[in-house]
C-alpha cells in the first residue's frame, strides 16, 4: 500500500492522538472495573446461603440437559430411548415402575421417563433464557429511551405497560393458543414480548430515570455526546444489574407458562415436562397416588426445583443491586 | 379525587376497547371464521352456506364486521354459543362469572392476609431458622407447579382421607330431590357472605369512632353472633343442606389457590418491611421503649404496606390465572374453565366472551387497588 496516500484513519481532535490505543486501554479499564464491581457482588451473592444453593440448583439442571445428546449419542439406543418415539420393547406392561434399564420407570405409553426428563431440561432451558433475552432486551431499551426522553414517548410505553400489566398472561396464551399453533420459539417471544413492554420496562425506567439526573449524564452532554452515545454507553450499563435480576423472575414465569400450558394439552411441543404430567393426567394415572409416582414426581419436581431456584436466585442478587436490603453489620 | 376516578374510568373504557379490537382482528388473523363451523356440514347446498355466511355478516367487508362486533359487544350481544348451542353467551356467562368470582375473592382475600403475618414476621426475626423455613417452602409453593399441586391435594384430601370431594361444583345425589336451582341458591349465599361482611365492617367501624374505651376483642363476640344468625337462618330455609354441598366443594379449590399465591405477598413483604425497619422513626418508637409488637405492627408494617398495595395488582392478575387452572384441575365451572372448554372445543364466540370478562374483571381490580392506593397513602393526592 501506498505509504503517502490519503488512506488511514485521520486524527481528529475527538479521537485523541493514538485513537487505537486510547479505545484499547478504555475498554480494558472499563473491562476491570467490571470484573472489580462483579467480584463484590459475587461475595455478597455467595453470603446468601439460599442463593448460593439455587445456583447450584441450576448448574445441576444445565448438567442433565446436557447430559442427555451425549447419552443419546453413547449409551442409549434410541429405538428404545427416545423421548417422543421411543418403546421399551422389555416389559410386559406399561408404565413400568423404576428398574436398573429404566432409572425412573416408563410412561403408559412405554418411553423412558428419564429420557424425557433430560431431554425437557434442555428446552425448559431454551425457553427460559430465550424469553428472558427477549424481555431484558426490549425493556432495557424501552425503559431507557422512555426515561430519557421523557414527555408523550414516556406515556406512550408506560400506558401500554399499565395495559399489558392488566392481562391476565395465562389466559391471554390460552386464547392464543386455540387461534395458532403455539411451539416453544413462538412462545418463548410471545412471553418475552409481553414481559418486556409490561412490568420489568416500568421498573426498569424508574431505574433509569434516578440515572438520568446523575453528574456524568450531563458531563457526557457538555463532552458533546449525542443522544444514543448516551443512552447506549451511559445509562443502558447502569441498568443491566437490575435487568439481570428481572431476567431470573422472567425465566421462572415463562417456564411456569409453558408447564401449564403443556399441561393443558396446548402447545405443539415435541416433549416437556407439562407434557410429561398431561400424559399422565390423560391415561388416569394421577390419582393412584404414590403407586405410580414415578409419573408425576419427577417432572413435578423438577418444574417446582428449576422454577424455585431462578426465582430464590434472583431474590439473593436483589440483595446484591439494592444495598438497602442487605443485613446490617451489627 | 372525583376527576381522577373520571379519568381512570376512561383509561378503562379505552383499554376495554383495546382489548375487544384486539380479540376481534386476532380471531380475524387466523384462516377460517365463524362459519365454517357451520359451513363445514357436507350435506349442506352452496346456497344455504351462502345464507349462513350472509347471516353472520361475513360477505360484509372487514371494517364493516368490526364495527358491527362493537355495537353488539357494547349492547351486551356477544352471541350464541356453539357449545351450548341455543344459549347466548352471555347467559353462560352471567351463571360462571359468580363462581369464579368467589373463588377468586376468598383466596385473594385470605392469601393476603396470611402472606402480611407471615411477611412481618419474617422481616422482624432475620435470620433465624424461622426465616429460612418461611422462605424456603414458600418459594416453593409460589412455584409449585399449579396443576399438580391441586391433583395432589384432591389425591390427599379427597381420594385418600375423604374429606372433600373430588371436584365439581355440586354433588348431583344431594341435589335429585331439590326443587330449587343451584344457582338460586348459589345467589343467596353470594348475598348473605355480602351481608355478613357488610355488618362486620360496620361493627368494626363503630367501635373504632365511638368505643374509645371497649377493647377490639369485643368485635369478636358480636361478629360471631351475625355468623349464628346467618348460619341459623340458612338451617331453617331448608336448602341449609343444599348450601352446605356447594361450600364443601369450595373448600379445597380456595385452600390451594389460598397456599398457591400468598408467598408471593409473604416475600415482598419481608423486603418492604426490611426496609421499613431501618426508617429513624422505627428507631424513635423503640427508643421510647414502646412495646415490640407495637412498634411492628402499628410503625413498621403500616408503613410498609404501601409497595405491597400497588403490588396487590400482580397478585389479582397472578389470583386469575390461578383460578384459570384451578378451576380446570378441579372442574369447579367458573369463567376459567369456561374459557379452556371453549378453546378446546374452537367455540369462538364464547372464547371472546370468557377472555372479555376475564379482562374486565383484572381492569376493575386494577382501578380498584389504585384507588385504595391513594386511600392508603395521604401523600398521594391524585389531581
Amino acid at each position: 500500500m501506498n505509504a503517502s496516500g490519503p488512506a488511514g484513519p485521520i486524527p481528529t481532535p475527538e479521537s485523541g492522538v493514538e485513537p487505537g490505543r486510547g479505545r484499547v486501554r478504555f475498554v480494558l479499564a472499563r473491562l476491570r472495573l467490571m470484573w472489580r464491581s462483579f467480584r463484590n457482588g459475587w461475595g455478597i451473592f455467595m453470603e446468601s446461603r439460599i442463593g448460593t444453593l439455587s445456583l447450584f440448583t441450576i448448574i445441576a439442571f444445565a448438567l442433565m440437559a446436557a447430559a442427555h445428546p451425549i447419552l443419546m449419542a453413547f449409551v442409549w439406543d434410541p429405538a428404545t430411548y427416545d423421548p417422543v418415539t421411543g418403546y421399551s420393547f422389555d416389559q410386559v406392561e406399561q408404565p413400568a415402575p423404576p428398574s436398573w434399564k429404566h432409572p425412573l420407570g416408563t410412561d403408559p405409553l412405554g418411553r423412558d421417563v428419564l429420557s424425557q426428563l433430560l431431554y425437557s431440561t434442555r428446552s425448559e432451558f431454551v425457553l427460559g433464557i430465550t424469553a428472558a433475552l427477549v424481555t431484558v432486551g426490549i425493556a432495557t431499551f424501552v425503559g431507557a429511551v422512555a426515561a430519557y426522553y421523557g414527555r408523550l414517548l414516556d406515556a406512550f410505553f408506560m400506558r401500554l405497560a399499565d395495559l399489558i400489566i392488566a392481562l391476565p398472561a395465562i389466559s391471554l396464551l390460552i386464547v392464543l393458543s386455540a387461534l395458532f399453533h403455539l411451539n416453544l420459539f413462538y412462545l418463548a417471544l410471545i412471553i418475552g414480548v409481553l414481559g418486556g413492554f409490561g412490568g420489568t420496562a416500568i421498573i426498569l425506567k424508574s431505574q433509569a430515570l434516578s440515572i438520568k439526573v446523575k453528574p456524568f449524564i450531563e458531563a457526557a452532554r457538555v463532552a458533546g455526546g449525542g443522544h444514543f452515545h448516551i443512552i447506549f454507553v451511559h445509562i443502558i450499563p447502569h441498568l443491566l444489574p437490575l435487568a439481570l435480576l428481572y431476567m431470573m423472575f422472567t425465566v421462572t414465569s415463562a417456564i411456569f407458562a409453558e408447564a401449564v400450558l403443556s399441561f393443558l394439552g396446548l402447545l405443539d411441543i415435541r416433549m416437556s415436562w407439562g407434557i410429561m404430567i398431561h400424559t399422565a393426567n390423560t391415561g388416569g394415572y394421577l390419582l393412584g397416588g404414590t403407586r405410580y409416582w414415578w409419573l408425576i414426581v419427577p417432572a413435578g419436581v423438577s418444574i417446582t426445583l428449576l422454577c424455585s431456584a431462578f426465582y430464590l436466585a434472583g431474590r439473593a442478587l436483589d440483595e446484591v443491586v439494592n444495598p438497602r436490603l442487605r443485613r446490617r453489620n451489627d | 379525587m372525583t376527576g381522577y376516578l373520571v379519568r381512570r374510568t376512561g383509561q378503562m373504557v379505552l383499554t376495554l376497547f383495546l382489548i375487544i379490537t384486539f380479540t376481534f382482528f386476532l380471531v380475524q388473523a387466523q384462516p377460517g371464521d365463524y362459519a365454517s363451523f357451520y359451513v363445514l356440514n357436507p350435506d349442506l347446498p352452496p346456497e344455504v352456506k351462502d345464507e349462513i355466511r350472509a347471516a353472520f355478516g361475513l360477505d360484509k367487508p372487514a371494517w364493516q364486521q368490526y364495527l358491527i362486533h362493537l355495537k353488539n359487544t357494547f349492547t351486551g350481544n356477544l352471541g350464541v354459543s356453539f357449545g351450548n348451542f341455543p344459549r347466548p353467551v352471555l347467559d353462560v356467562l352471567a351463571e360462571r362469572v359468580p363462581r369464579t368470582l368467589v373463588l377468586f375473592l376468598t383466596a385473594t382475600a385470605v392469601s393476603f392476609y396470611i402472606g402480611f403475618f407471615l411477611g412481618k414476621a419474617m422481616a422482624w426475626r432475620r435470620g433465624g431458622l424461622f426465616e429460612y423455613a418461611t422462605t424456603i417452602s414458600g418459594a416453593l409453593l409460589f412455584t409449585a407447579f399449579t396443576p399438580a399441586f391441586g391433583l395432589m391435594m384432591i389425591w390427599a384430601f379427597a381420594f385418600k382421607l375423604g374429606w372433600f370431594p373430588v371436584g365439581k361444583f355440586l354433588d348431583p345425589l344431594v341435589w335429585r330431590g331439590a326443587d330449587v336451582s343451584a344457582n338460586y341458591v348459589f345467589g343467596n349465599m353470594l348475598l348473605s357472605a355480602a351481608a355478613f361482611i357488610a355488618f362486620a365492617l360496620l361493627v368494626m367501624l363503630f367501635l373504632k369512632r365511638f368505643g374509645r374505651r371497649v377493647p377490639s376483642v369485643a368485635a369478636f363476640p358480636i361478629v360471631l353472633g351475625g355468623a349464628l344468625v346467618i348460619a341459623a337462618a340458612w338451617a331453617l330455609s331448608g336448602i341449609g343442606g343444599l348450601a352446605l354441598d356447594i361450600v364443601k366443594h369450595m373448600v379445597l379449590p380456595v385452600a390451594t389457590l389460598t397456599l398457591v399465591s400468598f408467598a408471593g405477598t409473604m416475600l415482598l413483604t419481608r423486603n418492604s418491611m426490611l426496609e421499613t425497619i431501618r426508617e429513624d422513626y422505627v428507631m424513635a418508637a423503640r427508643a421510647k421503649g414502646l412495646p415490640d409488637k407495637l412498634v411492628r405492627d402499628r410503625h413498621a408494617a403500616r408503613n410498609a404496606m404501601l409497595p405491597i398495595v400497588t403490588s396487590l395488582v400482580y397478585s389479582l392478575i397472578f389470583a386469575i390465572d390461578g383460578s384459570v387452572i384451578i378451576e380446570s384441575v378441579f372442574s369447579w365451572p367458573g369463567t376459567g374453565l369456561t374459557l379452556l372448554q371453549a378453546v378446546r372445543s374452537e367455540d369462538l364466540p364464547l372464547v371472546m366472551g370468557a377472555m372479555l370478562f376475564i379482562g374486565v374483571l383484572s381492569l376493575l381490580a386494577h382501578v380498584i387497588v389504585d384507588v385504595l392506593y391513594v386511600y392508603l397513602d395521604p401523600r398521594i393526592r391524585y389531581q
